[in-house]
């Protein structure tokens, strides 16, 4: 079985986020960047998913030369080798547009529900649509048994039971497998494994982004005594107004 | 203009979100016709027309109960050119994300969601969603002709506008490929208000020391008719269901009220509350970083605070 994974260099979920050059530009000073969290957990999942059967994994990234440590510390995880789509992630569509071009041939791509950056949450739903196959997100648990896929997926206020065959896509989130830390082998033998850089196929762009915003500042917290909670109740009511 | 709205259902009842996503629409300007997929109240399906839209497709075949993504799609790709839509507005939600993207590339139209506002139309069509799991916002163009938006909670509020909807049946076919998912089994909390959804949460950390402790959360919870919500150890060590589960790697939510008990206030926390109206933190520790978030704070101990606070919201009633 090949196994594509599909992950996100974003930045740490610890990062303050601020803007350059007239709020056009993602400011990256002194901002650490990771493999988004859900990829990670997709990636988790493949890894397992090879250790249990005769499975390859790769993974692509569609991003520029600044993204290969990650893609690094996806190899060093245990992924077998690696693509890089050289171009900047403007849109999802984009995005989905070019990894649909390099999906072809695997039998189960994985990628995370959402990025933590853009948070469209579509990349797989459009790479499904693009290459007509079921996509799935997201997904909790992912068993597959012969081309039989069974999967828990979440939704509003419960879950449910879907079943599928591959090739598929899946967005996957926790508890699907465990955050995978890679030990020193890893990352030695990530050092010379495959990753191959391809530039982007044409696409249209049919989503342009302007410029960005930063929420308004959030104004200092008024304190109450925890023996007068009825006050809580009645700024609730009369200030914020939302009792 | 005329504009396609996805209303979704849950148990035949139309969706708080989407008849958001109806008012957004009908806020824009323009024809609204709204359309629903699978069994459906006809109550819920007269009541659309309240929020604005003019007219309600029902595609009342029973193969489209389960919510089959493949199957949706090809339905609203289908009404999208039936009724000549030049937008296609629908609720962010499981379903209703990864539909519009779909729909979306067949109709070759540009696409954004998580939506936070109306769109800006005095040069081309520029929509502010939120990004960084809102902790930023983009101004994003939707270049082509037809577009295709999934709006966040609270993009429009929901009033009842002068209005009654024709109820349509709408006539589909589907292909056995249309359902190349199936649904084998679904568990659902009944009757509970989804957490989503909710105009009032009250979430539980840490610091609720166990699950059988989580009675008077639900009390209070109960008391101001809330969802109730956790930090992720608290889902991760099964203390309470995963999707209950708020933040960066759980559910964003937007609530008018977020009551945090016994939460730190760790980053990746609060950026599944910060699209909170109001925010009111508890926490014995006068040093959580969750007060620097909150627009009122006590400092106090959880057992001692959430009791009172019930009775004092039950007497406020
Ligand atoms: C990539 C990544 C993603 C993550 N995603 C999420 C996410 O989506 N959601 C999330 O919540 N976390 C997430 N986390 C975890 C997050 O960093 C914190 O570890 C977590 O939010 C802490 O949960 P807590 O506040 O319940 O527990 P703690 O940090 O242990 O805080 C417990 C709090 O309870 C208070 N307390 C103790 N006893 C009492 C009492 N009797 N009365 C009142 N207060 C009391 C304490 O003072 C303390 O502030 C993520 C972490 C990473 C690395
Ligand atoms: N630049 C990218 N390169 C590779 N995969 C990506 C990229 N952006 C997003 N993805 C994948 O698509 C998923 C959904 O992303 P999004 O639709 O942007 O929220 C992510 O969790 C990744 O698995």
């Amino acid at each position: 079985m090949k196994i594509l994974v599909c992950i996100s260099n974003v930045p740490d979920t610890t990062s303050k986020i601020a803007f350059v050059e007239n709020n056009t530009k993602f400011d990256t000073t002194g901002v650490q960047f990771i493999i988004g969290p859900y990829d990670d957990y997709a990636l988790a999942r493949a890894i397992e998913l090879k250790e249990a059967s005769a499975a390859t994994v790769t993974v692509l990234n569609v991003g520029l030369a600044d993204t290969e440590p990650t893609i690094r510390k996806a190899l060093a995880i245990g992924a077998d080798d690696a693509i890089r789509v050289n171009a900047d992630p403007s849109d999802s569509f984009f995005v989905a547009s070019q990894i649909a071009e390099h999906a072809k041939g695997y039998d189960l791509i994985l990628m995370g529900r959402e990025s933590i950056d853009f948070n469209s949450g579509v990349v797989h739903a459009m790479v499904g649509e693009l290459l007509g196959i079921p996509s799935v997100s997201p997904v909790m648990k992912l068993d597959i048994d012969g081309t039989k896929v069974t999967m828990t997926k979440e939704i509003e206020g419960g879950k449910e039971q879907v079943e599928a065959s591959l090739p598929l896509v899946a967005g996957c989130q926790e508890p699907i497998a465990e955050w995978k830390i890679p030990n020193m082998r890893g990352i030695m033998s990530a050092r010379t494994k495959p990753l191959k850089v391809v530039e982007p196929k044409g696409v249209d762009q049919i989503v342009a982004t302007k410029k960005f915003e930063l929420p308004p500042a959030k104004g200092a917290v008024k304190m109450i005594s925890a023996d007068n909670v009825g006050e809580l109740v009645n700024l609730l009511k009369t200030e914020a107004k939302v009792l | 203009m005329n504009i396609l709205v996805f209303v979704e259902t849950s148990e035949g009842k139309a969706r708080k979100t989407s008849l958001e996503a109806v008012a957004y629409a009908h806020k824009m300007g323009g024809t609204v016709t709204a359309i629903v997929l699978g069994a459906a109240d006809a109550n819920d399906l007269q009541n659309i027309g309240k929020y604005g839209a003019t007219k309600v497709l029902h595609a009342s075949d029973s193969k489209l109960n389960e919510p089959v993504l493949q199957a949706y799609s090809s339905v609203i790709s289908k009404a999208m050119a039936d009724e000549a839509a030049d937008v296609l507005v629908l609720a962010n939600s499981s379903l209703g994300t990864p539909l519009a993207a779909k729909v979306a590339i067949r109709n070759g139209a540009s696409f954004a969601s998580n939506v936070t506002e109306l769109p800006d139309t005095s040069a081309g069509f520029v929509v502010k969603r939120s990004i960084y799991t809102g902790k930023a916002f983009a101004m994003v163009e939707l270049k082509n002709a037809k577009k295709v938006i999934a709006i966040k909670k609270n993009a429009a509020e929901l009033k009842e506008v002068a209005g009654a909807a024709q109820v349509a049946n709408y006539a589909v076919t589907l292909n056995d490929a249309d359902f190349n998912t199936k649904v084998l089994s679904s568990e659902k909390a009944t009757g509970d208000i989804l957490l989503p959804e909710a105009e009032i949460v009250v979430s539980g950390g840490r610091g609720m020391k166990g699950p059988e402790h989580w009675g008077i959360l639900e009390e209070l919870a109960k008391a101001l008719h809330a969802a109730t919500g956790c930090s992720k150890p608290v889902s991760d060590m099964g203390w309470r269901p995963h999707h209950e589960h708020v933040g960066q790697t759980g559910v964003k939510v937007a609530p008018q009220l977020y009551i945090a008990i016994g939460i730190s206030g760790a980053i990746q926390h609060l950026a599944g509350v910060n699209s909170s109206k109001c925010i009111v933190v508890i926490n014995k520790d006068a040093d959580a970083p969750f007060f620097k978030a909150a627009d009122y704070g006590i400092v106090g101990d959880a057992f001692d605070v959430l009791p009172k606070l019930t009775q004092a919201v039950l007497a406020a009633k």
